[in-house]
């Protein structure tokens, strides 16, 4: 059993918001309804205008904070962040945490059943992206009575989403909080994603993405492109520090079981993921990664044109030792804001700790959320 | 980079230097409160810049847009005349390439506003003269700590600006808070001037 936390949201229930009407995607494909499950903190105020959406990471879900019970070890996985006095306060914010279409943690997505067919989606389940991710997010804050998010928050894909939302909705938003984002994938961070999605494609499990029907899950593929993805969400700093060429037993084994702490910590991230994780939902998701380009549908492809219709505020944070999504590419982002002369501020947080430092505690970055979550509520009913 | 002696002594200057509704890029923006100021008092507004995570802290309790960057790497993130003017408050003296800063500040605004002090006020060369490294409320450092690597007085800042080809539109001269228009690279201790780049 925890502590008793002040700073904690408590016990949280996850809810389900179901859609009858039709979704078209951005792919031409429909589903016929869907559902959504998502989790709320904090009180919605008389004016409906204290709402923040916090949007989730490839690996992410709806349970942003808090325990599913006395007896729950493990918090949301943004619980440093979101909460009572927390940088965002979820005593003056109602905090929305949503799993995305296609995802595996109860909204529709590839392992859910296909009413037309009373069997899961498996590979039928049409392939989503960023926009319809933002559209279904929409849907929700319709049916949650919110015209208007004070902030909308999202680091890594969560920032894509954020970033799309000022573009899509530039006037359902007040503010967008872009951390270690990209505003779109580079050759080599595509070239990373295939070869994750090669590893699942390739497990003799796959059964071409039907294998709910088989029993089984392709467990390994899906190890394999989570201990890939897991390698560069680390810098290489925070891995010789924290590993360093350690080994288990203390001398060379020559054998191929485990002998570097790095492959033990690798490994044990692997399995628990592929546990716990939908490998048709990482294929869906690395695949929205890749798609992600709001420059997609324009004649000269430039960002600057591409963020014009976006009105919010921005704070753009990325973190030095990030190569996955490197500041450079923050940087991009915030040129093209600058462009556009929207109001923007942009951290470069020194952090050890790679693209993941984006979900951890840091007190300066803390601090600067903070502020700048502060500044959102003086300019509340605005 | 918080080299300046009086940090308020020039803000008035500056705002009276610069147009209603400017769009302004403030470097070395410190807590942000020049272009808080310059927003109550001239209704303009723009960015700061700032290398220090304490500094991108404040300008964000302050309300202000900041950038965190080095400046000393230029300004690439800024398109070629976005800002009516960009103002470079006491961190001349304490920026690496001063060249490439001033060329970088007149690229990216039509007119820029730079303010330092003057080496050349005669407190300072009393104190050269008598065989010391000048300390004054505006230099207030000892030789082995002052951030200030590049010091000039008005008469070189004026040379420099003729070898960039830099116009100088005007120039306002103070001691403590008061314009000084006898003898000012003697009488004044801090130099405001407002400079154009030539074609």
């Amino acid at each position: 059993m925890h502590s008793p936390d002040l700073t904690s949201v408590g016990i949280v229930t996850p809810q389900t918001a179901r859609f009858e009407q039709r979704l078209t995607l951005r792919s031409g494909a429909v589903l016929a309804r869907y559902e959504l499950v998502y989790e709320t903190y904090g009180q919605l105020n008389a004016e409906k205008n204290n709402a923040v959406l916090v949007c989730h990471a490839l690996s992410g879900d709806h349970h942003v904070a808090g325990y599913y019970s006395e007896q729950d070890k493990r918090p949301g996985w943004w619980d440093n962040m979101i909460g009572p006095g927390k940088p965002i306060d979820t005593e003056r914010f109602f905090v929305i945490g949503v799993n995305n279409l296609g995802g595996c943690h109860g909204s529709t997505g590839p392992a859910s059943i296909d009413p037309a067919t009373n069997k899961p989606y498996g590979a039928s389940f049409p392939v989503v992206t960023v926009d319809d991710w933002v559209e279904t997010q929409a849907q929700l804050a319709d049916y949650l009575g919110i015209r208007q998010f004070a902030a909308v928050v999202g680091g890594s894909l969560g920032g894509m989403q954020a970033l799309q939302w000022s573009i899509t909705y530039p006037e359902q938003l007040r503010h967008a909080l872009v951390i270690a984002a990209a505003p779109k994938l580079t050759a080599q961070n595509i070239a990373f994603n295939d070869v994750a999605r090669q590893a699942i494609l390739t497990d003799p499990d796959f059964h071409g993405g039907d294998y709910y029907a088989h029993g089984v899950t392709p467990k390994r593929g899906l190890r394999l492109a989570r201990m890939l993805g897991h390698i560069t969400y680390l810098s290489d700093d925070v891995m010789g520090s924290k590993f360093g060429r350690l080994l288990r037993s203390g001398a060379f084994q020559f054998n191929y079981e485990v002998e570097f702490e790095i492959e033990s910590y690798l490994r044990y991230q692997g399995d628990k993921f592929a546990e716990s994780f939908d490998a048709n939902t990482y294929l869906l998701m690395t695949k929205a990664l890749d798609y992600f380009d709001p420059t997609h549908h324009q004649e000269d492809a430039s960002l600057t044109l591409a963020l014009k219709p976006a009105s919010a505020k921005f704070l753009v944070v990325a973190f030095t030792t990030d190569w996955r999504f490197a500041p450079e590419r923050s940087r991009e982002i915030v040129k093209a804001l600058l462009d556009n002369e929207r109001d923007v501020t942009y951290a470069e947080i020194t952090s050890s700790h790679g693209h993941d430092a984006f979900l951890m505690v840091d007190p300066h970055y803390h601090e600067l959320v903070r502020a700048y979550m502060n500044r959102i509520e003086q300019g509340g009913a605005a | 980079m918080n080299v300046h002696a009086d940090h308020r002594a020039d803000f008035k200057t500056i705002a009276e230097l610069i147009a209603d509704g400017a769009k302004v890029l403030d470097l070395g923006c410190g807590d942000g409160s020049l272009l808080k100021y310059l927003k109550q008092t001239r209704q303009a507004w723009g960015y700061g810049v700032e290398i220090a995570d304490e500094k991108i802290l404040a300008c964000t309790k302050n309300g202000v847009n900041v950038i965190q960057t080095d400046l000393e790497t230029g300004l690439s993130g800024f398109e070629s005349g976005s800002f009516d003017y960009v103002i470079l408050s006491q961190t001349l003296q304490a920026m690496k390439h001063t060249e490439i800063v001033m060329r970088e500040m007149l690229r990216v605004a039509k007119q820029a506003i730079v303010t330092f002090p003057n080496f050349g006020y005669w407190r300072h060369r009393m104190q050269v003269v008598s065989g010391h490294m000048p300390v004054s409320p505006n230099l207030p450092y000892q030789w082995y700590n002052t951030p200030n690597i590049h010091l000039c007085t008005l008469q070189d800042f004026e040379a420099f600006c003729a070898t960039l080809n830099v116009r100088i539109l005007q120039r306002i001269v103070m001691h403590r808070g008061q314009q000084v228009s006898f003898m000012p690279n003697l009488l004044g201790s801090l130099a405001v001037y407002r400079v154009e780049q030539l074609s």
